[in-house]
């Protein structure tokens, strides 16, 4: 197998599993440029994978065929936003400690989206779904060579409104007026407020948009690779879209990057019986490399990721 | 009302936080169409209904006891250990490993084991607490990722080097194991353990380390403010550095309570245990105290281990009992609702 096919595998599958991390790290880009830390995106991405599954299962009950998959994602994306709100009213209102709200949150949807699920399918996974997001050649990009094989063959329409978004968030959070008021609510709360920025409002708006991205994360991830969900579908993605968003030091397409290394890494671990040369290295060592880097960022040797200043404390009116 | 929030306030959140998770896990139930009355009738017999259930609870508490105490630690010195499931994790492993490779009386081995298991947790706390004092990265994020490489980590050791067929390794030997025979005689044969008295050993050294020796003061005080402490001539990266040790020693012996206790042996684990991030919910709910984190970590081992009677005699998906224990973590947080609430009562409405 020589080295152009070696990568004519992978990095498709890098893409593949890239596309949910994206998201989920473009959610917790979102909150946490707020000032709102966000340990709860595991949660969100697992709410929002439940749903998935339960509206694609639905979907194709009520005759929705290949659109089913697109509705399940609307819905997540509803999903997502309203499992954000408990997590926006404990830590902006209620002043919460925000990583203890982030995690009671992640408890929350580990129990209830498998409670529910016992409780409709009575089974301890939802049933297959038939109407996945199929792969397909993108027309005349496939063409190009060598790229067109890598990227734009065979390749999930979502990877592609993945990367999309990442702009589209770039966009927001560098060039709009919205984007600013994010910024500097995380940044110093209180010169925001002077100038006439609701903090509070704008941490809400934020919040729960990072849980619409999460919960679309999950959907994505059970239209393209798992298929259905259980307890254990969602199971450190979250996580990872965290140490993406870190290893992309807060910047949305720095989060695309990261995650896309970090699907790399994965693909690897699942491909990579089939290189020669990576066979020789425990599959360990490649389930590891993502978490490793992500340390190895944060202490400075990739470059030094400093967090939004503001992020995790609470915001209090007339405090300095 | 005064007097309620001066004596009474520490333990009036967690009760009121307790009693509307349970009633808001009653309107979930009845919201799909469960029997909330006979659910928790099932779920007291659960717990009380017979010795073996007891055994039973007490073991699922047993390790929830260490890994409460390991994040009320790390807690008091102002630190918040995530890390506590992937330190849980690697002490079982080092205690196991030490349980089947050597030979020795119960008296050298037993507690050789445990101190293994202990290292091993140290050392996997001490990496985030380094990076802590050294870099000024933050504990959270580098717990949480030491929690994977931990996961993959000892399933990659085990895999190399201790594999037996069924994913999992050998039996540990009979002289490092905490089962005891009479125990299970006395609560028909459950898996109750002696590791209660370690864990008990345990929340007595926390209790004495930070409140009758001069390093707790230290620690408790780098956990109330840094910036005074350093200008009081507190090293705070020493302390830093050596709560996560502690925290993670302590959680590593929570480890060992699986290897040496329940289990025997350590299998390649696909999911997380849960005994790391259960540890969280109890050492909130126990306001990071010795005696608060025991009675919790029975209230939630009792919860946990009466959710399997529920689920079969009343039909609740066991998961309730984890919705449940997130809404008392999500009430407890948010106790600013309940200062608010009693500074409203007992200033006439005035704020």
């Amino acid at each position: 197998m020589d080295f152009l096919q070696i990568l004519a595998l992978i990095i498709p599958a890098a893409i593949v599993s890239a596309a949910p991390i994206i998201l989920t790290s473009l959610g917790g880009v979102l909150s946490e440029r707020s000032g709102v830390v966000n340990i709860g995106l595991e949660g969100l991405m697992m709410f929002g994978a439940f749903i998935g599954a339960l509206f694609t299962y639905y979907g194709q009950e009520w005759g929705l065929g290949a659109a089913s998959p697109w509705m399940s994602f609307v819905a997540a994306i509803v999903a997502g936003a309203i499992f954000a709100i408990p997590h926006a009213i404990a830590s902006i209102s209620l002043k919460a400690d925000q990583v203890v709200s982030g995690v009671a949150l992640n408890f929350l949807a580990a129990g209830l989206s498998v409670f529910l699920t016992k409780k409709i399918f009575d089974a301890g996974q939802t049933p297959d779904i038939q109407e996945r997001i199929n792969k397909g050649d993108i027309p005349f990009l496939s063409k190009i060579p060598l790229l067109g094989d890598w990227l734009f063959s065979s390749a999930y329409v979502t990877s592609f409104v993945a990367v999309a978004l990442a702009v589209i968030v770039w966009f927001v959070i560098y060039k709009t007026p919205f984007g600013l008021r994010i910024r500097s609510v995380g940044e110093h709360p209180m010169a925001a407020e002077t100038m006439g920025i609701n903090v509070i409002k704008t941490r809400y708006i934020s919040v729960i948009l990072g849980g619409a991205f999460a919960g679309l994360g999950g959907a994505i991830y059970v239209a393209t690779i798992s298929g259905n969900f259980s307890a254990s579908t969602i199971s450190g993605q979250g996580f990872m879209a965290l140490a993406a968003m870190i290893f992309g030091k807060w910047h949305p397409l720095g989060a695309m990057g990261a995650a896309l290394f970090f699907g790399l890494a994965q693909s690897l671990s699942i491909t990579g019986e089939q290189i020669p040369y990576l066979k020789e290295i425990p599959n360990a060592i490649l389930l590891v490399l993502p978490y490793v880097l992500t340390i190895l960022a944060l202490t400075g040797f990739v470059g030094r990721a400093d967090a939004p200043k503001a992020s995790g404390k609470p915001y209090e009116k007339g405090k300095r | 009302m005064k007097m309620m929030k001066g004596r009474f306030f520490p333990i009036l959140v967690p009760v009121f936080s307790v009693i509307l998770g349970l009633i808001i896990g009653a309107i979930i139930m009845l919201v799909s169409g469960y029997d909330p009355i006979a659910a928790y009738g099932a779920l007291v017999t659960g717990v009380f209904g017979d010795s073996y259930n007891l055994g039973e609870t007490v073991r699922t508490a047993t390790p929830l006891i260490l890994s409460g105490l390991a994040v009320a630690f790390a807690f008091r010195t102002g630190l918040f250990n995530i890390g506590v499931e992937g330190q849980v994790l690697v002490g079982w492993l080092a205690s196991v490993y030490v349980g089947i490779s050597l030979d020795a009386p119960m008296v050298i081995h037993l507690p050789l084991a445990i101190l293994a298991g202990a290292l091993a947790g140290a050392i996997w706390g001490v990496i985030p607490g380094l990076l802590k004092a050294k870099f000024k990265v933050h504990e959270v994020i580098t717990t949480i990722m030491m929690n994977y490489i931990a996961l993959y980590g000892t399933n990659g050791i085990i895999r190399a080097y201790l594999l037996q067929p069924g994913e999992r390794t050998k039996d540990i030997k009979s002289s490092a194991s905490l089962g005891s025979a009479f125990l299970g005689e006395l609560t028909e044969g459950s898996r109750m353990h002696y590791g209660l008295i370690v864990a008990i050993i345990v929340a007595v050294i926390m209790w004495f380390i930070l409140w009758k020796t001069t390093t707790g003061y230290e620690l408790r005080a780098v956990g109330f403010n840094q910036h005074a402490s350093q200008y009081a001539g507190i090293n705070v990266s020493k302390n830093i550095i050596l709560a996560m040790a502690i925290s993670g020693a302590f959680a590593g012996v929570a480890g060992t309570m699986e290897g040496l206790g329940t289990f025997q042996y350590m299998s390649i684990n696909n999911a997380f245990t849960g005994v790391g991030f259960d540890g969280i919910a109890v050492s909130l709910l126990g306001a990071n105290g010795s005696i608060g984190i025991i009675v919790a970590a029975f209230l939630f081992g009792g919860l946990k281990q009466g959710a399997l009677e529920m689920s079969s005699a009343a039909g609740v998906p066991t998961e309730l009992v984890g919705i449940i224990i997130a809404l008392i973590i999500f009430f407890v947080a948010c106790s600013y609702l309940v200062h608010w609430l009693t500074n409203r009562f007992t200033k006439g409405g005035k704020l």
